[in-house]
């Protein structure tokens, strides 16, 4: 997947102009950079939630247009109170009218471990709950495309740590566009690493990790690229 | 626990309103004592009966038609882009003029049996009950949207509306409904005062007339009475029409 010279600019402030950005498929491509440098602006205008207002060219691979192939994760659960989790999982198929797959929801929530939770409305989901039962959500879509927007910041460490491996086993094989402002989480995921920075933003790849996501953030690999980013980033 | 403090409250306020008898001697035609009122109370409980069952019938038809304008009015301001910049300028104009002094007016055209009471009370119900809708249908939250907007191939208002937009602006629409319940009485009332030959309102009117002070303030109390229940039976039919609402309210209500 392609994007080029894509623009954007709120008033006077250019976020980022004649910005290319290539997505390698079937794999986690995580975007890391400071908070306001349009890392989610990135993201939504792929998503098709930002009026681009000079995308050059969008393109896949495969010659299709990206709209209708992406599912779209945000930092929020926003998962609809007044549905159960169950239904809340299916919200896809309800909008669109069409049949409800109930088993194949079901199926996904015991994937991430909610099967108990199913029938219950989302205020009795702790946040991670509540983040596992919005990957639920995403992956029922069943979308070759996956753009996660720091789908993880909200919830505490440890947890953090769990929903980033079953986020990386449950969306195996497919592109995923993952942003994050926390280094260790693009260094766990990352098949490739992208540093968006400056104003306008730039983006630079990052040197690839050994190994297969997720990473262990303890394994001296990536220990060292930790330490290497944060010096590149102006820290440590 | 409730219905003690209720009792409680209730004793106070008789023992207050016995003292104050007492203790200025007023005459019984200016303000009677307590047990005078319940005395009429259970003197005249056909009579009353009567009165209130008509009133209430007024309050509940005017409710009915209400909710059922207003809705629909906030449905189609909130569907429709056009729509919004030629009726809410109407909405709120319609809604500087007072209902009371239409009540006449009402009175001529539909006459002095209920119909008229139950425009007033529709009218008097409408402007809320449409206002807290439409704006519970304005300010669904943005992330609900753009994730219905990701999940649909091309723009489907209804389907956006259907799924998410009604749901999220029932809560509004609830707090619509319980101004509705409250006010809906005084329209029925101030329609059976302008003009009538049955209901609470020309009840009081009428015993007022005829210095039957007491009769008066049994009138008052069953008004009450049938207020408060239609309060409290609102309130509990919309905690189980809007059940999530209490989850996202239950913090404890402390500043």
């Amino acid at each position: 997947m392609r994007l080029r010279g894509a623009r954007l600019a709120y008033r006077d402030t250019v976020l980022f102009d004649g910005l290319d950005l290539d997505l390698e498929g079937g794999c986690f491509t995580c975007l890391l950079g400071p908070s306001g440098v349009g890392k989610s602006s990135l993201l939504r205008l792929l998503a098709g939630l930002a009026p681009a207002l000079k995308v050059a060219e969008l393109a896949c691979s495969d010659g299709l247009p990206l709209a209708g192939r992406i599912a779209y994760m945000a930092q929020q659960d926003l998962l609809l109170p007044w549905l159960t989790v169950l239904e809340n999982v299916t919200l896809g198929s309800r909008l669109r009218g069409e049949p409800l797959e109930l088993d194949r929801a079901g199926r996904l929530l015991g994937q991430v471990g909610l099967s108990d939770y199913a029938h219950q409305r989302p205020a009795a989901l702790s946040g991670g709950m509540s983040q596992r039962a919005a990957l639920a959500r995403t992956l029922m879509e069943d979308r070759p495309v996956v753009l996660m927007d720091e789908p993880f910041s909200a919830v505490d460490a440890l947890t953090r740590l769990r929903l980033q491996a079953l986020a990386a086993d449950t969306l195996h094989r497919r592109t995923v566009l993952l942003v994050t402002h926390d280094p260790i989480e693009a260094l766990r995921l990352g098949r490739h690493i992208l540093l968006m920075n400056g104003q306008p933003a730039r983006l630079q790849a990052l040197p690839d990790l050994p190994g297969a996501p997720p990473r262990d953030p303890t394994e001296p690999a990536v220990q060292v690229a930790y330490r290497n980013l944060l010096r590149r980033l102006g820290v440590g | 626990m409730a219905t003690l403090r209720l009792a409680i409250t209730a004793i106070v306020l008789v023992v207050l309103w016995q003292t104050l008898v007492l203790i200025t001697g007023v005459p019984p035609y200016i303000l009677p004592g307590p047990a005078a009122v319940a005395a009429s109370l259970l003197d005249n409980a056909d009579l009353l009966l009567g009165h209130a069952g008509i009133t209430a019938l007024e309050i509940l038809a005017g409710m009915l038609f209400g909710t059922a304008l207003g809705c629909t009015s906030a449905l189609l301001l909130g569907y429709f882009q056009g729509a919004r910049r030629w009726l809410l300028p109407v909405l709120v104009a319609s809604q500087a003029i007072p209902v009371f002094a239409i009540a006449p007016l009402l009175v001529l055209w539909l006459g002095y049996g209920m119909g008229s009471k139950i425009a007033m009370a529709t009218l008097i119900i409408y402007f809320p009950v449409t206002a807290n809708f439409y704006d519970g249908l304005r300010h669904t939250q943005r992330g609900w949207l753009e994730l219905a907007h990701t999940m649909l191939p091309r723009e489907r208002r209804w389907a956006v509306l259907r799924h998410i937009a009604i749901p999220a602006a029932l809560p509004a629409l609830a707090s619509g409904l319980r101004v509705a319940a409250a006010v809906a009485p005084i329209g029925a009332v101030v329609g059976e005062w302008v003009g009538s030959s049955a209901g609470l309102g020309y009840l009081m009117l009428h015993a007022n007339g005829r210095m039957q002070v007491d009769l008066m303030f049994a009138a008052l109390f069953t008004l009450t009475l049938l207020a408060v229940t239609l309060y409290f039976a609102v309130d509990t039919g919309l905690k189980y029409l809007v059940p999530w609402h209490a989850d996202l309210t239950s913090a404890p209500e402390k500043f």
